[in-house]
């Protein structure tokens, strides 16, 4: 095999569960067994993250040698023979669940991630049963930081420092570090500051590669579930990175932006814009109508349509009082055939009197491909004008 | 961009950034510069006036004056010719018009460079070093190159300097302007330009106007149209009627917001097509609800020239419709009132594609570098750069390998020209424009993000301890600024991200938009307002008077 640089390496052949597997020399046995379709369950291990082995999850057995390996960290070697599923390996794991069981919160019923967490997911799978009470537990505040993306409920957090990580070697912020060892072990955020205050650039990295429900999109709260939400996979709304994301979607609103681990620009990662400035899209200020100056209807319909309803006085700009009279100027909501008959009819009698040259069009860098182009069909097809462009230079 | 955003994170020796605040307006291409200086060790140089977060993360940080650009790219050439670290091979081989370059540059020794630039001679030489020393090395610019009466001599000057040291059409070099919006790049590639149909076809060209005239059954305009600037001075003179604004805001994103004020005044047919009711609205017409990118179908394309969905996962509100449904509904009414007349024989005559899919079929049939992006390959998870000349092309990660797409690559040299508009006794500060992370564009989006807004509630205009101290101003209190167009009212950030004599100003806030302010002075070829320099003066504005 040949990397990237073009130093050719080696292969090793080790046996994995009984089965020959080919990997290529100084990856891990979790690279090893993924690669032949292997799983080994890992926490603190992410692909896009260095490895820093604390969480005893993935151990495997070794022929040969006496203890467990973290095969997130262990490289492989020629020959080894490995069982992932050994009953030393299997007890290891449930205890190490059993302890993290001891110290967490037994809320899965109310909590955001329920069916969407790492934590949960192995527990159920290795059946661990909720410890007997006792010992010491903590009691964090939940959400102690006024930062108004992130929320952070330190009781829940299993100290992987994913998050460590993923602000660091991702985002490359350093915002997150662990203060105190042992039990008094914590997760702060700088000199144990407010988020914004230690730096951090809300991208909500750090939250997305929380395995548990330790961090979490605070503008989602309640509300985005994974099994109530679709996801819908898009790209940014923007910045001309183009970030791939899914909009997740519950009952017609989007509820929550997550990253595609497969993005091709973007991987998981977003800024701030991306992951948390969705929400635009259902404020109340959008127009809902099309608007026409009171001066362009026929003040016949205007008066009938008024009184029947259809159409209705509106309240911009916003300086206008609402019980100011309508003159000439007023907007009228009205219904799209007579606000389009409106602009068509002029646009003609317009291109019949002054010709092509009376035209100009502001086409949108907000907008798609596809209207693009048909905003330069009609330009220069319907209305015989060059006279197209938009803010590319602004 | 002329390479991809994955080979300059992953494959580049040394990044060079001139002009562009990545982290704030790009901030995942932000994010990979800074893990491949931290993480691969690529050495960082940053050129900007402003003290950018990438500064911190650069190994030499280059604070140049604002307007200077072409002078500093000179500054390092002059060295690297100087030390015989240019790439002789590439330069016979691949270019043309070295000697008219060497005659220029010869003008800019490092200390010449100096004077002109403010940055020391020491760190010119410097950063001419790293850049000979690691290659390939990635040039990435964006606005601040741009946005300049010199702006096409910059852009030259960055192409002539990665010629210079042969790093074109590799992994990891280039010439890579970030493109701002979403779909910059996507509406230039579709012919939202005066001059040019989908795909750069020239409108000049008889051959080209002959294959829309037989495709669309019309006659084809056979002059340049007005670019957004024209068209505004043109709606004043009353030469320009009717102005079908779609999704943009000129009362805040165009410089000299009162002249823009004053056109659209005297505009006899203003149509204003967006989401919600802008400050262009207020001149407006009629007034389009049109729907937002989550509620319909189609394409962007990214700054690196790829092609991907956007899917609708919602509905509008309302009566809100996609601007291409409204935009075709206007075609169809002109048609049948007679106003329009293409010939139904055409093949692309009429307007009744069912979908952004047979949009794009069209697109396909009539833009050679977008003829192979189709729905299908899309949805299949293809991954596609144009140029994609046929269905079967895999796209074109980088431009310009082994051959330029004119032939040889062209050194064209230019001089440093200083901005049209200097400090002088009237107006003592120099005001520079940009945007911040929180925000976007003209704000109309980010300003009601409920998060955004509550971490960047207001504009804010940086200027130095120094001249903070000398006009009065205190930290958080509210300063006015005034150019000869106009004047805004906004609150300090007094901080040494600004060098003394220097003001920074976003216009992401209708009522303080920096763009009051800016200079409409063109650059000559590409028509680009000169937002990032021009004259101002400051003053504190008292406690209770309001702007
Ligand atoms: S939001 Fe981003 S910058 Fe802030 S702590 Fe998380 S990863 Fe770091
Ligand atoms: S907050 Fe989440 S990612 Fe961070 S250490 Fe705790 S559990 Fe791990
Ligand atoms: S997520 Fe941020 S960086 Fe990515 S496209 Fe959106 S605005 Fe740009
Ligand atoms: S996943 Fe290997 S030690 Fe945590």
């Amino acid at each position: 095999m040949t990397t990237n640089s073009g130093v050719e390496t080696m292969n090793v052949t080790l046996t994995v569960n009984g089965r020959r597997v080919v990997a290529p020399e100084g990856s891990t046995i979790l690279e090893a067994a993924r690669s032949a379709g292997i799983r080994i369950p890992t926490l603190c291990h992410h692909p896009d993250l260095s490895n820093v082995g604390s969480c005893r999850i993935c151990v495997v057995s070794v022929d040969g040698t006496s203890g467990l390996q973290t095969a997130c960290t262990a490289p492989v070697q020629a020959g080894m023979q490995i069982d992932t599923e050994s009953e030393a390996a299997r007890a290891t794991r449930r205890f190490v669940l059993e302890m993290l069981l001891t110290d967490h919160p037994n809320e899965c019923m109310i909590c955001e991630v329920n069916g969407d967490c790492e934590l949960q997911e192995l527990v159920y799978e290795y059946e661990v049963p909720w410890p007997e009470p006792g010992g010491a537990r903590h009691a964090f505040a939940v959400d102690p930081d006024p930062n108004p993306f992130i929320v952070i409920d330190r009781n829940k957090c299993i100290l992987c420092t994913r998050c460590v990580r993923a602000c660091a070697e991702i985002q490359n912020r350093d915002v997150w570090g662990i203060a105190h060892r042992g039990f008094e072990s914590r997760l702060v955020a700088g000199a144990d500051e407010f988020l914004l205050d230690a730096r951090c650039e809300s991208c909500g990295q750090c939250v997305a590669y929380c395995p548990v429900g330790a961090l979490y999109d605070k503008m989602s709260l309640g509300r985005a579930r994974v099994n109530k939400v679709t996801r819908v996979p898009t790209t940014c709304s923007y910045c001309g990175v183009g970030c791939s994301l899914d909009l997740n979607v519950r009952d017609g609103e989007v509820v929550r932006v997550t990253g595609i681990p497969e993005a091709p620009v973007n991987g998981m990662a977003l800024c701030v814009k991306g992951r948390y400035g969705y929400d635009y899209v259902h404020h109340p200020d959008r127009l809902t109508a099309p608007l026409v100056r009171a001066a362009l209807l026929s003040a016949e319909h205007l008066d009938a349509r008024l009184a029947n309803g259809e159409w209705q006085v509106t309240a911009v700009p916003d300086d206008r009082s609402p019980d100011e009279e309508i003159t000439p100027d007023t907007f009228i909501a009205t219904d799209w055939a007579t606000a389009l008959d409106v602009v068509a009819g002029r646009f003609a009698d317009e291109k019949e009197a002054h010709g092509a040259d009376a035209f100009a069009v502001f086409a949108s860098a907000k907008c798609t491909n596809e209207e693009n182009f048909l905003f330069g069909k009609f330009a220069r097809q319907i209305l015989g004008t060059n006279s197209i462009d938009h803010c590319a230079r602004l | 961009m002329t390479n991809s955003i994955q080979d300059i994170a992953e494959d580049s020796r040394c990044i060079f950034v001139i002009g562009s605040n990545t982290t704030e307006q790009h901030p995942v291409i932000g994010i990979k510069i800074r893990r491949a200086q931290r993480h691969r060790g690529a050495p960082l140089i940053v050129a900007d006036p402003r003290r950018i977060d990438l500064a911190e993360h650069a190994d030499l940080f280059l604070r140049h004056r604002p307007g200077t650009d072409t002078a500093l790219l000179n500054g390092l050439m002059n060295v690297i010719i100087r030390e015989g670290w240019a790439d002789q091979d590439f330069i016979d081989s691949r270019t043309e018009g070295f000697a008219d370059l060497q005659e220029v540059v010869d003008r800019y020794p490092p200390e010449v460079a100096s004077d002109i630039t403010g940055v020391s001679a020491a760190d010119i030489e410097a950063a001419a070093r790293l850049l000979a020393e690691n290659r390939p090395g990635a040039l990435i610019y964006a606005m601040g190159i741009t946005q300049h009466t010199s702006g096409v001599s910059n852009v030259m000057s960055c192409a002539n300097l990665q010629m210079l040291l042969g790093n074109m059409g590799v992994p990891g070099g280039g010439v890579n302007p970030l493109r701002g919006q979403n779909n910059v790049q996507g509406a230039c590639d579709m012919g939202g330009l005066p001059d040019v149909y989908s795909g750069y076809q020239k409108v000049a060209d008889a051959a080209v106007r002959e294959k829309f005239t037989a495709a669309w059954g019309a006659p084809m305009p056979d002059r340049a149209g007005l670019t957004v600037t024209e068209m505004l001075s043109a709606a004043e003179a009353g030469r320009v009627r009717c102005l079908y604004v779609i999704g943009e805001n000129p009362m805040v994103s165009d410089p000299d917001l009162n002249h823009v004020r004053r056109s659209l005044e005297e505009t006899e047919f203003l149509v204003v097509q967006d989401l919600f009711f802008t400050e262009t609205c207020r001149f407006a017409d009629v007034v389009f609800p049109a729907a937002a990118a989550a509620e319909k179908d189609g394409t962007f394309t990214n700054t690196e020239r790829r092609i991907q969905r956007v899917r609708r996962a919602v509905e509008p509100p309302g009566e809100a419709r996609s601007d291409a449904w409204i935009v075709t509904q206007l075609a169809e009414r002109m048609i049948a009132m007679g106003a329009a007349a293409p010939d139904a024989d055409a093949p692309y005559s009429s307007w009744d594609h069912a979908s952004a899919a047979e949009v794009m079929g069209e697109v396909n049939a009539l833009t050679p570098s977008y003829a192979g992006v189709t729905y299908p390959r899309l949805e299949a998870g293809a991954e596609l750069q144009w140029p994609v000349p046929d269905a079967e092309h895999p796209g074109t990660p980088i431009l310009h390998v082994g051959r330029f797409s004119r032939g040889l690559g062209r050194f064209a040299a230019a001089d440093h020209m200083p901005p049209d508009e200097l400090p002088d006794d009237e107006y003592p500060l120099m005001l520079t424009t940009g945007r911040v992370i929180y925000h976007w564009h003209g704000g109309g989006a980010t300003r009601r993000a409920r998060g955004l807004k509550a971490v960047y509630p207001e504009a804010l205009v940086e200027i130095h301890p120094k001249d903070a101290a000398a006009a009065a101003i205190a930290a958080d209190g509210l300063m006015r600024v005034t150019s000869r167009r106009g004047e805004i009212v906004a609150k300090a950030l007094v901080t040494d991200r600004v060098v003394p004599g220097l003001v920074f100003a976003t216009f992401h806030f209708p009522e303080s938009a920096a763009n009051f302010l800016t200079n409409p002075a063109l650059d000559p070829q590409a028509k680009i307002p000169e937002f990032k320099v021009c004259a101002v003066r400051v003053e504190p504005v008292p406690e209770g008077e309001s702007a």
